[in-house]
């Protein structure tokens, strides 16, 4: 068998020369289970193909864009409600004696960067009276209605190595980088309960009308806000093939992971119900664009990565799903076919529409509908999503990648799909988009109301609504009507720590440990000044797997590292081009 | 080609008519145990539902998202 040839063992643990010619696979080995060495893996990757994952496993993250509502304060702009929700939360890590690492509000050309230790919400922010748009020159400004200075901060690291940050007109959660599906659910949910916790923190404070998040993508009067996904991808592989593998898949994988809808049409005008939250605000196959026209697969090219060797792919077409389930068969599928596309043995579909045939899946909660492909076959998603599976199943086999986190994504995913063909309604206690069908169903039964009631409407809004004692998501779970993947317990500690094993721990522990000497941190770089008069020391991660806790040691210890340990490790990450994973 | 193709679809979707198979959450697919369930999930919400509904609905508005 023809292989990938290893490259010199002296190259590959120096940081001499250029990176063109170094695989992605070398650089992702760690991810690779089961103690298995890289010429085992070398031999198995066929000629001219590259990949930067092995089963499911794969660097990949989510973010969230949150709806925003203060009913009690209609006058309140979006871009200063999600203000008030990111400040809100530095606020409470930092009265708690945590840190974070902020971005002041662009007041000019320069946009500082600064430490958030000791900040306080500005009164400027919270008072009702002030929040709206008339005063937004004001709030840019930085001075409270008592004309004190105030850090409006409109970014943030958290100490899980999350950004949360002002995203235009919502406040948008991104994870830490994971390095597989159950844990990009985890740090996924973790972002809600972080969202939660700041709406609480204002809603505490005295005078300051309540402002309520959704995760949910629309609100049925025209506009959607994403809920993206990250996945990191050989820069070899071609990003023509990549699309027109992903499009059918993106067509039909709604039927698993969709979040369910009320209303047809971008304003939901049409009664009715549609499995996916998205589906009905995509008009492109491929493009740039993730605001208007929006395409069902994106090309947006910032790997925030060593660049070539990795592209970082951007999905902008899935739905924000609450349940564990949905969410982590979204990434556990997609990081499957990605590796079968890098692979080469991606099963080759091509839908005459992809747009269209997205549409019509969505709009049919009877998974009946079929969509026309270029072979003159007519499927239905759910028999789109088996060809993928039966594919996904060989393909783990031919490389022996039957891992339990893989294998236990290939069993959920066939037994979902033959549910869907035997008893669907049993889907209710996992799936989102069922889940919601059965409960607005029952409910519509009970009261007479058509799919355009504004009952039935609220009930869509409130299904997604992130407060446990209204969101009705929470109420399925708290019933032990929706199954959770792991305890809330597990989730409650990513809110604080970043998953071990990507960069993301090394980001995420400075920030929490070292916060009062960071003066910037971002997805691929770290500025510190450990002495306030003395130089910015800037230190880039452009491997993603280097700077784990492994990588770390002690350096976070309570007994700790001190700062100059920390500069030392991290100098050792920056100079550490590639990744040795040899003795 | 997209227009055309969006024609046809909505044919389709006419020729799918009430179908024989039910969705998933209707009350044919859903066991006697789900039935239960489903009730005393109904009367737990009747509780906890926005008041409000129609004033809730028509003032969540959004600006635009990615």
């Amino acid at each position: 068998m023809t292989h990938v040839p290893q490259v010199p063992r002296a190259t590959r643990s120096g940081h001499h020369g250029p990176t063109a010619a170094q695989p992605a696979w070398q650089g992702q080995f760690a991810l690779v289970p089961g103690g298995r060495d890289e010429a085992e893996i070398a031999a198995l990757i066929p000629a001219g193909r590259d990949t930067a994952g092995w089963g499911v496993h794969r660097v990949m993250g989510l973010e969230t864009e949150f709806g925003v509502h203060a009913p009690a304060n209609p006058g309140a702009g979006h871009s200063q409600l999600s203000t008030e929700v990111v400040n809100a939360y530095a606020d409470l890590v930092t009265s708690q004696g945590g840190s974070v690492a902020g971005t002041e509000w662009d007041y000019g050309e320069e946009s500082p960067l600064v430490d958030a230790r000791g900040w306080t919400m500005p009164r400027s922010v919270a008072h009702p009276s002030q929040l709206t748009d008339e005063v937004r020159p004001r709030l840019g400004e930085g001075y409270n209605e008592h004309g004190e200075r105030v850090h409006l901060l409109m970014n943030l690291v958290l100490p899980n190595g999350a950004r949360l940050y002002v995203d235009h007109a919502h406040p948008e959660y991104s994870s830490p980088e994971t390095t597989n599906p159950l844990d990009a659910m985890v740090w996924d949910q973790a972002g809600d309960r972080v969202a939660l916790a700041a709406s609480q923190r204002i809603a505490q404070a005295p005078g300051s009308p309540q402002v309520l998040l959704y995760k949910n993508n629309t609100d049925n009067k025209s506009v959607s806000y994403g809920a993206h996904e990250n996945y990191l991808v050989a820069r070899a592989l071609d990003f023509d093939e990549l699309a027109a593998h992903l499009l059918p898949f993106f067509a039909a994988r709604q039927v698993i992971c969709g979040a369910g809808r009320v209303g047809i049409g971008v304003t939901g005008r049409t009664p009715g119900f549609q499995i996916s939250q998205r589906a009905d605000f995509f008009e492109e196959q491929v493009g740039l664009e993730t605001t208007i026209r929006r395409p069902i697969v994106n090309t947006r090219d910032e790997p925030h990565a060593v660049a070539d060797r990795y592209r970082r792919l951007h999905v902008i077409i899935g739905d924000a799903n609450l349940s564990q389930t949905s969410t982590w068969l979204r990434c556990g599928m997609t990081a499957l076919v990605l590796s079968m596309i890098e692979l080469g043995t991606c099963p080759r579909l091509e839908l005459v529409d992809p747009v269209a045939a997205l549409q019509r899946i969505s709009h049919d909660p009877t998974l009946q509908a079929t969509v026309p492909l270029t072979d003159r076959r007519e499927l239905t998603g759910v028999d789109l999503m088996e060809v993928y599976l039966d594919a996904a199943e060989a393909h783990v086999q031919r490389f022996g990648m039957d891992d339990p986190a893989t294998q236990d994504v290939l069993m959920a995913w066939r037994e979902t799909l033959d549910l869907f063909r035997t008893d669907p309604g049993r889907l209710a206690d996992r799936l989102d988009w069922v889940a919601k069908h059965q409960l607005l169903s029952g409910y519509r039964e009970r009261h007479g109301a058509g799919w355009d009631d504004p009952r039935v409407g609220m009930l869509d809004l409130q299904y997604a609504d992130l407060r446990l004692d209204k969101g009705l998501h929470h109420a399925l779970v708290r019933r032990g009507s929706m199954r959770t993947l792991v305890e809330e317990t597990v989730i409650q500690q990513a809110m604080h720590l970043p998953p071990a094993d990507t960069r993301a721990w090394l980001r995420g522990r400075t920030v929490d440990v070292h916060g009062r000497a960071v003066v910037g941190a971002s997805w691929d770089t770290l500025l510190l000044r450990p002495d306030p008069d003395g130089p910015v020391h800037r230190f880039h991660q452009r491997e993603p797997l280097l700077g784990t806790a492994a990588h770390t040691g002690s350096v976070f210890d309570d007994d700790g590292g001190s700062v100059q340990e920390l500069l030392q490790v991290l100098d050792a990450v920056d100079r550490q081009r590639h990744l040795s994973t040899g003795p | 080609m997209p227009q055309q193709q969006s024609g046809s679809s909505s044919q389709r979707e006419e020729d799918l008519g009430p179908g024989p198979a039910p969705a998933p959450g209707g009350g044919a697919a859903a066991s006697q145990a789900n039935t239960a369930d489903l009730d005393s999930l109904l009367d737990e919400i009747d509780s906890v539902l926005e008041t409000n509904a129609e004033e809730f609905v028509k003032g969540f508005v959004q600006k635009g998202g990615q």
